[in-house]
């Protein structure tokens, strides 16, 4: 267990599409980019099959964040899929500052599957973002 | 009377059933459940005929400390309405639950938390001082609230249940056996649900432990609305700001945000037909876990422009924003009946400064 001297390393949960993300996540690791390693990848075909509620699972099991990637608006492998999850996530945004959990600590980003300098950086910085807010209001319950 | 008490035993001789024990009990609710166990009408006669009643605290004189006394597993059936959320419901729960061989969740209270787990997005504190300061109605200048104890004049202590911050679930508290969701209970479902009463007094059979007395499929499929192939919501109207809605056709076409796409049917769609949107009283559809969240996909994803799958179009991030401002409250939108059954249960609230988490 971190003791206060410590420095809190935020638990990321990462679910990124197949064709992109999870793509610029292999290129990122291939070019050996660094990035913090908070982050625990999951690979589905799309970002739509990213149900809500995988994401509130993630949270009420501690996650201190949770970072969604998918294809760049018109490159979506199945057309529509990430306009569904972007919608799905910002409406969920609204929905965690309801239930008293910061919006930022849910992060979506396209990265095509030749950014992977991009997925390092939107990574380093998410990261960042999670150490200022500290852990997750549900960590400790 | 002592002749016709005797008749009545060789009666219950001659037969081979006896009569089974059924107790009914209210704890976070509005009543409205014990009102549907009467909504069966003559039926009820049919319930009196196959079980004695133990227990209804709406209805009939009967003390707890009766119950007590009984044996563990001397009532067979029993049916609690209202969610758990004082020391007293718990206290309750648990004593029905030692003394009874079958626990219902009746109502949706009971079995998703229903209204009163609306209460998770405060704690007892602020809930304290709107019941009993803010609203226009109250006098109270010295913010008298309910104690847990006190001692009276003569010294006698006298105590009150306590109330919790956070509502919970039946099944959060004891271990359930069957559920009979919906706001109320529907008197088909109630029916169905004295049918397996009826049942288990005949043959002693009961359906597998954890079954839903409902459907097995959502609301949406029982719906007789007529629905546009591709669905797609520009604008998000609530209900009174239509001059007119369309009985035929799909609320969700007409911009009205109905629930039934996530919610299990078996209320015999009555809100839809009264030209009113579900709202999702009959708990979350088989398999789902956590309805707000399959609530709040399934419009998500149905929110946009017509015939984007074409052009591709998502529209500028002020444009998706525009879109989304017009789900108001999608926590109490998506979650009506269901916040303590959900993922994340309650609303955190942040200790302020100074105080005690």
């Amino acid at each position: 267990m971190a003791t206060e001297k410590e420095e809190f390393e935020p638990l990321i949960v990462g679910i990124t599409c197949n064709w992109c993300t999870y793509a610029a996540a292999d290129l990122a690791g291939t070019s050996r980019l660094k990035y913090p390693p908070n982050i625990r990848l999951l690979r589905v075909m799309c970002s739509s099959r990213i149900h809500p509620s995988f994401i509130l699972y993630s949270f009420a099991r501690g996650a201190d964040g949770v970072f969604i990637g998918g294809c760049h608006p018109r490159e979506c492998h199945y057309i529509d899929g990430n306009y569904k999850a972007l919608r799905r996530i910002e409406l969920l945004r609204r929905m965690l500052e309801q239930f008293g959990i910061e919006p930022e600590r849910l992060r979506l980003e396209w990265c095509s599957a030749a950014e992977g300098a991009k997925y390092a950086q939107v990574v380093t910085d998410f990261t960042a973002k999670l150490k200022e807010l500290g852990p997750s209001p549900l960590r400790s319950g | 009377m002592g002749e016709e008490k005797e008749e009545e035993k060789k009666e219950e001789k001659k037969g081979p059933k006896e009569k089974i024990k059924i107790a009914l009990y209210w704890a976070a609710t509005c009543g409205g459940c014990d009102i549907a166990v009467l909504d069966i009408n003559e039926k009820i006669l049919d319930v009196v005929n196959i079980a004695d009643i133990v227990l209804w605290p709406v209805a009939m004189d009967f003390k707890y400390e009766d119950v007590e006394k009984m044996e563990p597993e001397s009532i067979d059936v029993c049916l609690f309405n209202g969610a758990v959320r004082s020391s007293e419901h718990e206290e309750i729960a648990k004593m029905l639950r030692e003394k009874s061989k079958v626990m219902i969740a009746f109502g949706s209270c009971a079995c998703y938390g229903g209204i009163p787990g609306l209460g998770n997005v405060a704690n007892r504190e602020q809930i304290f001082k709107v019941a009993y300061k803010d609203t226009p109605s109250t006098v109270n200048p010295e913010f008298v609230t309910p104690q847990r104890e006190m001692m009276t004049n003569g010294g006698e202590k006298l105590t009150l249940p306590d109330f919790w911050d956070t509502v919970k679930t039946l099944d959060q508290t004891v271990d359930v056996d069957y559920y009979v969701p919906g706001c109320p209970p529907t008197v088909d479902r109630v029916l169905d649900a004295v049918g397996i009463l009826a049942k288990f007094a005949e043959t002693g059979e009961l359906p597998p432990k954890g079954a839903v007395v409902a459907f097995e499929k959502n609301l949406c499929d029982e719906c007789e609305r007529k629905r546009d192939e591709e669905k797609k919501i520009k604008r998000v109207y609530r209900p009174y700001e239509l001059r007119e809605i369309d009985p035929e056709k799909c609320l969700l076409d007409q911009g009205i945000l109905c629930m039934g796409l996530a919610t299990r049917g078996g209320c015999g769609f009555r809100c839809i037909k009264a030209n009113m949107p579900c709202r999702g009283c009959y708990g979350p559809s088989p398999e789902i876990r956590d309805h707000g969240a399959a609530v709040l996909s399934a419009i998500a994803s149905i929110l946009g422009k017509e015939g984007e799958t074409e052009t591709i179009d998502v529209g500028t991030p002020e444009e998706v924003e525009e879109l989304l401002n017009q789900v108001k409250d999608p926590l109490g939108t998506f979650y009506r009946f269901t916040l303590p059954s959900s993922m994340l249960k309650r609303v955190i609230i942040k200790p302020e400064k100074g105080e005690e988490a």
